[in-house]
């Protein structure tokens, strides 16, 4: 199974980045194996529609789980539409959160919050 | 004559001048602010005829689509996504380029149209009153701004343009022969001014100012107009009173103590502008 989690940088002990669709990196844990990968996001530069391009890299990136802040409404569907399942954290760092969805500490994300937020 | 009212800062007073100004030279008056028209609280037009403004956006044969992903690859906006054995379409951040259709090896995709604002006409004596309205939620305004900028009627056009200095403010100005820019002595409003000024001269037109709130003693943009070579058309006074009689909804220029600063300012537009 991959989790993919927005990040503010490249290392376990980077802070989660609570905005998806303009978060810096996502981390592509391999749960299985340990494997890391680190994407960019490409959303982060976007003009428009970054939640999208966002969420359409973790879906290519083979993701079956987002942990992240907030999903704006249109990353939210994209998300929901491909049957990925995404968790709420608070900016907390990248292992904590892996640690506390392996203990089932995090809470799903079952409704989409605020567009634009990430550009506040 | 089609003259762009402009400021950079929104708040100083494009409305304001624009609906004035048309007001005393007789002039057509069209709303270019399709996010939050206003121009007709103030000049009131009547016999309104409403048109539809419609957008193409792309619709997915799903018998000829293989889900190959190409039309998701090459959208430059966003506006597509590859999900599972479904491409889901974001309809407002498609920009009609049709890129989408034209990689489509299968020829699954065509275009459609939907509404996403409407034009308003009307006539206020015996000017036409134009605006645009984009329906709430939509987050491009530039189909709106052309369709009503492509049929300008003849004579002399007061073009009330948005706020700020974006692709809205832009588009309108590739309509626009001249250019007036209302500010307001304040740092935001000066310095919006010199951005909006800038944006005018790579268009290469003509501009030319008005201060509206205008304090005694506040002569930076003076000096800055004079330094620029850019002329002043005249300044409108900082008074309870003026932003009561706005708040109404009247019309400033009606009012015998203030008719004569908008007269001014129309004629300095006819001198400085050059038309009879």
């Amino acid at each position: 199974m991959k989790i993919a989690i927005s990040a503010t940088g490249k290392n376990n002990s980077s802070l989660i980045d609570m905005r998806f669709g303009r978060c810096e990196y996502f981390q592509i844990h391999d749960v299985e194996s340990g494997e890391i990968k680190i994407i960019k996001n490409e959303g982060q530069m976007a003009s428009g529609g970054a939640g999208i391009a966002a969420a359409q890299q973790v879906i290519d990136a083979g993701a079956d789980v987002v942990i992240t802040g907030n999903l704006g409404p249109n990353a939210y569907r994209v998300l929901k539409s491909a049957e990925i399942k995404a968790f709420k954290v608070t900016n907390i760092p990248v292992e904590a959160g892996i640690r506390a969805y392996k203990e089932c500490q995090l809470t799903e994300i079952s409704t989409p919050g605020k567009a634009h937020q990430g550009m506040l | 004559m089609n003259i762009g009212i402009l400021s950079g800062k929104g708040g100083t007073g494009k409305t304001f001048l624009s609906t004035n100004l048309a007001h005393i030279l007789g002039a057509n008056y069209v709303d270019c602010d399709v996010e939050e028209p206003n121009g007709f609280i103030f000049l009131n037009p009547t016999g309104i005829k409403t048109f539809e403004v419609k957008v193409d956006y792309p619709v997915i044969d799903k018998s000829k689509c293989t889900m190959c992903g190409e039309c998701v690859k090459v959208c430059q906006f966003n506006a597509l996504a590859k999900v599972k054995n479904n491409i889901l379409l974001f309809e407002k951040l498609c920009h009609a380029c049709g890129a989408c259709e034209v990689i489509c090896k299968f020829n699954a995709l065509s275009y459609k149209k939907r509404t996403m604002g409407v034009i308003e006409e009307g006539k206020h004596n015996n000017a036409i009153c134009k605006r645009g309205v984009l329906n709430i939620g939509e987050p491009m305004a530039v189909s709106v701004i052309d369709q009503l900028l492509e049929n300008l009627n003849d004579g002399v056009n007061i073009i009330d343009c948005a706020p700020g200095t974006s692709r809205n403010v832009v588009n309108s100005l590739d309509y626009v022969d001249a250019a007036i820019l209302v500010t307001e002595p304040t740092e935001f409003g000066f310095h919006d001014l010199k951005l909006a000024a800038k944006l005018i001269r790579t268009f290469n037109k003509p501009l030319a100012v008005v201060i509206n709130k205008y304090v005694e003693g506040e002569e930076k943009i003076h000096q800055y107009c004079t330094d620029e070579n850019i002329p002043i058309l005249g300044v409108i006074p900082y008074k309870r009173e003026v932003a009561k009689i706005y708040s109404k909804g009247e019309m400033i220029s009606d009012i015998d103590e203030y008719r004569d600063i908008f007269m001014n300012i129309a004629n300095e537009v006819k001198a400085v502008f050059v038309w009879s």
